[in-house]
């Protein structure tokens, strides 16, 4: 570390132009992170709350759009049930709908239809939970779009009423819409069309989208898809069979891994530079006695040194932007242990470049000291 | 570092061979030379005669085709590298031409990077003293390119002679002096060489500054007489 920080001290401005490359990056890192996190919220924070660790689908439903899709029935939700393993198994029922509340505010809502006595029925934060036949607990983010508890919203072209009976204490959303629980008897009206007044065919009241189950990792989730003719997903994978949620992921995290890898080969670029600037300087140093290790950890330590110092600037930058952000109607959520992995992989990949870079001490020949001009 | 007692330089029947293939060039050709401790050696000749491949080999840099290389009493043509290598920050100091000083690096800084780079050194001279023993106290805080070249040699004698060597290699040292100066620089050089009981090898242009070395060798094409 002696030469490292005196030749930081000495070189700063070019070691402080690298380090705001770097230190951008790092903002466009937590600024992705929060974008990831908030959409990952915003697509299926519906499905996380939801106490179940896999949802079975209809076998044969093509999965990346299942929950849209898939329709199973009350039989093969029954065969779930009797499956060892299976703690709860319930039928859910899922569609999105246009509706319009009584004082006029239009709104986009993610219907999630479950029995009022089942596993799945939300706790209400505010109001209070599912009971009444035409009652819905709604998201609180549905709250800041301006409805309340209380408010009767009418869903379009079918023309049902619904009362707001109860929000739920957290953000549920899916496929970037604000998640209305109601009772599955309700959601199946809504999903074969049926108006009030109108009769339900007796085969729509048995169906739901998917079978939600709550199991113990023992289960033997192939053995209940053969007896029920299901295809399941974990709850994780069906993440990817919500609208849009594949699409934008990856979208984002091909972004993230060009940024690693833009910052990798920009400090790698740099400390190559800087490296070959100081190859008589080095030779110098082999003359001396100094001895590859020496110069190899000083080069690195230099590099760590950098590397921290510009992507904790950069993460600090990036957090108070993404403070500003907050409420501005963007899906953004910054979580600790995702800012935390993507300062740490910067870093990483930077000493990467930068080892690749300074690995070169190692081959300079000690030679080059003699009779070289400054 | 240990006891050894202090012999000096001694080359005997060094050959060096240098390019590949049908373009060799015998750089060196069955060179002897000793050099005793608190002798200062010039080495005078025309470019191209193989003055740098003799301190290259003198200071343990590369290793011979031919012939052995001791100093102190030991072959350091039959270490490795890494020996090499610590050999010389143990034992060798060398002074480059115009300094080749570190241009992060304070003049005091340059001093105490040689004690840097060995943890167990134990007989290290003192670096601020150093310093102003080659008269450069009022210059220690200066980086290189703060330095005139005189200033620049006197920091490069003293770096050389932070770790008590026992042999002190020199590379043209006045290249960029006016006279008064190179008598300035060579001068110290004899007299650290005298104090210190080293034993050094001046290889130098400057017929001027030969009066202050005790002994003046010759080297043509490869081979080394007695001036
Ligand atoms: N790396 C090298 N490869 C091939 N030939 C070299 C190399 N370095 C020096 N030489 C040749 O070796 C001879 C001696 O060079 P050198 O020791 O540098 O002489 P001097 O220092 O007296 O000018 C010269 O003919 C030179 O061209
Ligand atoms: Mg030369």
């Amino acid at each position: 570390m002696f030469l490292a920080l005196r030749e930081l001290r000495f070189a700063r401005w070019r070691f402080t132009l690298m380090g705001s490359v770097v230190a951008l990056i790092a903002v466009l890192m937590v600024l992705l992170s929060g974008l990831s996190s908030g959409l990952v919220n915003d697509g299926v924070s519906g499905l996380q709350r939801l106490p179940v660790t896999a949802f079975a689908f209809d076998g044969g439903t093509k999965l990346d759009s299942a929950f849209s899709r898939s329709v199973v029935d009350n039989q093969q939700v029954a065969r779930w049930r009797q499956q060892p393993g299976v703690r709860e198994a319930a039928p859910f029922g899922n569609m999105l709908v246009n509706a319009r509340s009584d004082r006029g505010v239009p709104v986009d809502l993610a219907l999630f239809g479950v029995e009022p006595n089942s596993f799945l029925a939300p706790s209400a934060g505010e109001g209070t939970g599912l009971g009444a036949p035409d009652g819905i607990v709604v998201s609180r983010t549905a709250l800041d779009a301006g409805l309340r508890v209380g408010d009767t919203v009418t869903v379009d072209r079918i023309g049902t009423p619904l009362k707001i009976v109860g929000a739920t204490a957290d953000q549920h959303t899916f496929g970037h819409v604000d998640v209305a629980y109601l009772p599955l008897a309700a959601w199946q009206r809504l999903h074969a069309g049926v108006g009030p007044g109108q009769e339900l065919p007796a085969k729509a009241a048995e169906q739901a989208t998917a079978v939600a189950i709550r199991a113990d990792d023992t289960a033997d989730l192939a053995a209940g898809d053969a007896a029920a003719g299901t295809t399941t997903l974990a709850k994780r994978e069906s993440y990817g069979a919500s609208p849009g949620y594949s699409a934008e992921t990856s979208t984002l995290m091909l972004i993230q891994v060009f940024l690693y890898a833009i910052s990798a080969l920009v400090v790698g670029a740099f400390f190559t530079v800087w490296t070959i600037s100081r190859k008589h300087e080095l030779a110098v140093l082999r003359a001396m006695g100094a001895a590859k290790p020496y110069l190899l950890r000083d080069g690195l330590a230099q590099a760590l040194v950098v590397l921290v110092a510009s992507i904790a600037a950069g993460v600090a930058v990036g957090v108070a932007l993404g403070g500003l952000m907050g409420g501005s109607g963007v899906p953004f959520a910054l979580e600790a242990p995702a800012v935390t992995l993507a300062s740490l992989l910067l870093v990483l990949l930077g000493l990467l470049g930068a080892c690749a870079a300074i690995v070169r001490v190692a081959s300079i020949d000690p030679l080059a000291a003699l009779g070289g001009q400054r | 570092m240990s006891s050894t007692e202090r012999t000096g330089l001694v080359l005997s029947g060094v050959t060096l061979r240098l390019g590949d293939g049908d373009d060799t060039v015998t750089a060196l050709d069955g060179v002897d030379l000793m050099v005793r401790p608190g002798e200062l050696v010039a080495v005078v000749g025309p470019s191209g005669s193989g003055k740098s491949s003799l301190l290259a080999i003198a200071g343990a840099l590369t290793t011979p085709d031919e012939g052995t290389v001791t100093i102190d009493g030991r072959d350091v043509t039959a270490m490795s590298d890494r020996a090499r290598a610590a050999y010389r920050r143990d034992h060798i100091g060398f002074v480059f031409q115009s300094g080749n000083l570190l241009p992060a690096l304070t003049a005091l800084d340059q001093l105490r990077l040689v004690t840097n780079l060995s943890k167990k050194r134990i007989d290290s001279r003192d670096p601020a003293q150093l310093l102003a023993d080659v008269g450069m106290a009022h210059r220690a805080d200066r980086r290189p390119h703060q330095l005139s070249g005189g200033e620049r040699q006197r920091v490069g004698i003293a770096r050389a002679l932070v770790g008590h060597p026992s042999l002190l290699l020199v590379d043209e040292p006045t290249a960029a002096l006016d006279r008064a100066r190179s008598h300035e620089v060579v001068q110290l050089l004899a007299q650290e060489t005298k104090q210190s009981a080293v034993a050094s090898v001046m290889v130098t242009h400057d017929q001027d500054v030969l009066e202050h070395c005790d002994r003046v060798v010759e080297m043509i094409d490869g081979r080394l007489s007695t001036g």
